[in-house]
């Protein structure tokens, strides 16, 4: 048996060694628990179809909505892949609660395991499934015409954004859960969260038709950049990667100390 | 406390050498006034406990008694309000990462992954708990095989029976060769060969290992058959101490756990809910739920 003696102080590269393996295991767990049920990430690639096909299609013949020189149906496409992945990493914390009720959060906290782990593999989750409509999203875009890139890099750069913008509202909901506590509170806190998000922002219509104070809403919303990186990376639109880059890395560093420092409070 | 019970703690004091330093390595654990308080309820109550090295040491009480945030604050996930607590000699409020390599915790809820294979689940656990690379296969299947567990730990854990995910959850324990094994209701639940069953694994691995084992139950059969030591506890404070044995003795010639019982926790229902008794049922309940 291991004998159970006080282990020398780890040394500074210690606890970074230690992030960097508990994520790599807790993210392979994900992927194996979504490996064993691809029905979700499957149910998850119909709703953004939907929009682009329905949604989409009939703005793009309205065409209320100026969007400069891209067509509508192009300027949606990224909207739609931000959207969802808001949608799937805003609900996330209801996992952790439910990880939390089956005593399995609680069993992977007792370990050698730090807390930002743990959020991180999470994170990686909700990324995973952010990009799961893009496997369809993309082909039928193309298929209605929408000018997306197939320069690599620039699908790379997209899918990164998508995994920042994923992990930041998987961060956002895992704090709000520690806080709310229970999943039927953490589902309506949620609702109530999303539509904001969505809308205060430029995935459907651009920031410059919205009233003043929603402009500013819409400014600080990391949902906005997502957009823009998206857009920019795959529609060509204009964009300053750099400072859409920068904001989601913040908000998804920021999302990460917040949703750790507050997962201890669901196993007290 | 009674006058028994003073006795029997001076008793296990003596016995276990309480005398001896209090960063004596041949303590597993050593809480000194301890306190937990949820709001203004005091969950436990000046608790004063030692476990040595090597020996199987039950926690019993009620419902509410305070077993449960005992053991919720060894483990690191509360905090220590007041007192102190070393496992193997390392504070528990400064050494936090340094305990948990030492533990190997099964909570009363059966607690698996059920997407991922029995082999799976357990070798998740050797990563957290850093087995090396060229081990780590080895162990798990080490691990599987004490279990009685190798023959299905391709499959998924969710077809198990709950007697079989028990196991499971102790090979995912077993697995980081734990200085000191913490159980939580083992066998709640379980039906009597299960139940037996997790109690001849858990002599093995003690056997095997020369863990140390904390254990809590309501049931004295339970306590009685696999237990060097057992302390009661009541209302957030530690009532007796002493071998199943001795305890038994002072009581009477044909006494038994339950008697010991009993004669320190009263025979009246309390009023628990305060103090996490409704919570306690809600955990037997998806327990039972998850064994059909």
């Amino acid at each position: 048996m291991s004998v159970a003696v006080a282990r020398p102080r780890a040394n500074w590269a210690e606890p970074v060694r230690m992030l960097a393996s508990r994520t790599v295991t807790l993210s392979l767990v994900e992927l194996q628990k979504l490996r064993s049920d691809y029905t979700e990430l499957i149910t998850r690639m119909a709703q953004p179809v939907l929009w682009l096909l329905v949604f989409g299609q009939i703005f793009n013949r309205i065409r209320a909505i100026p969007t400069g020189n891209l067509s509508y149906l192009a300027y949606l496409t990224p909207g739609i892949l931000a959207q969802s992945a808001l949608f799937v990493a805003i609900f996330l914390g209801i996992q952790i609660i439910w990880d939390r009720d089956a005593g399995i959060l609680t069993k992977v906290m007792v370990t050698p395991t730090p807390r930002a782990a743990i959020v991180l593999a999470k994170a990686f989750a909700a990324g995973v499934r952010g990009l799961a409509p893009v496997v369809v999203l993309v082909p039928v875009a193309l298929l209605l015409g929408v000018a997306i890139t197939i320069n690599p890099l620039k699908l790379l750069g997209a899918a990164v954004a998508l995994m920042l913008g994923a992990g930041f509202f998987a961060c956002l909901s895992m704090a709000i859960a520690g806080v709310a506590q229970t999943r039927d509170r953490l589902m309506g806190i949620g609702q109530l969260m999303t539509m904001p998000l969505f809308f205060a922002s430029n995935a459907l219509y651009p920031i410059d038709i919205m009233p003043g104070w929603l402009r500013v809403i819409s400014q600080v919303n990391p949902l906005t950049y997502l957009v823009n990186a998206l857009r920019g990376l795959l529609v060509g639109a204009e964009a300053n990667l750099w400072v859409d880059f920068g904001v989601l890395v913040g908000a998804a560093v920021v999302g990460i100390v917040g949703a750790a420092s507050l997962l201890g409070k669901l196993v007290r | 406390m009674s006058e028994l019970a003073s006795e029997s703690m001076a008793q296990h004091e003596q016995r276990s050498g309480v005398l001896q330093n209090a960063r004596d390595p041949m303590l597993a654990l050593e809480c000194s006034g301890l306190v937990h308080r949820f709001g203004d309820t005091v969950a436990v109550d000046h608790l004063d406990l030692r476990i040595q090295a090597g020996e199987v040491f039950g926690l019993l009480g009620p419902n509410g008694a305070g077993k449960t945030t005992t053991i919720r604050v060894l483990n690191t996930l509360l905090p220590v309000q007041e007192g102190s607590v070393r496992v193997f000699g390392l504070d528990v409020r400064r050494r936090a990462t340094d305990v948990r390599r030492q533990l190997g915790y099964v909570p009363q809820q059966l607690s698996i992954e059920a997407a991922l294979t029995g082999r799976q689940n357990v070798m998740w656990f050797a990563r957290l708990f850093d087995v090396p690379r060229a081990e780590r296969r080895a162990r798990v299947d080490e691990a599987l095989a004490a279990m009685d567990l190798l023959a299905v730990a391709d499959r998924r854990a969710g077809t198990y029976s709950g007697g079989m995910i028990r196991r499971l959850e102790l090979a995912q324990a077993l697995v980081n060769h734990p200085a000191l094994l913490v159980l939580d209701e083992p066998t709640v639940g379980l039906d009597p060969i299960a139940r037996a069953g997790v109690w001849e694994r858990v002599r093995q691995m003690r056997a095997d290992y020369g863990m140390t084992v904390l254990l809590t139950t309501h049931y004295m059969d339970e306590a009685d058959e696999l237990c060097d030591v057992v302390a009661l506890m009541h209302r957030g404070r530690l009532q007796v101490v002493g071998s199943p044995a001795a305890l038994r003795a002072d009581i009477g010639p044909d006494a038994t756990l339950d008697d010991v019982f009993r004669r320190y926790a009263g025979t009246k229902l309390v009023a628990t809910e305060e103090q996490g008794g409704l919570r306690d049922v809600r955990r037997s309940r998806t327990t039972a739920r998850k064994l059909g």
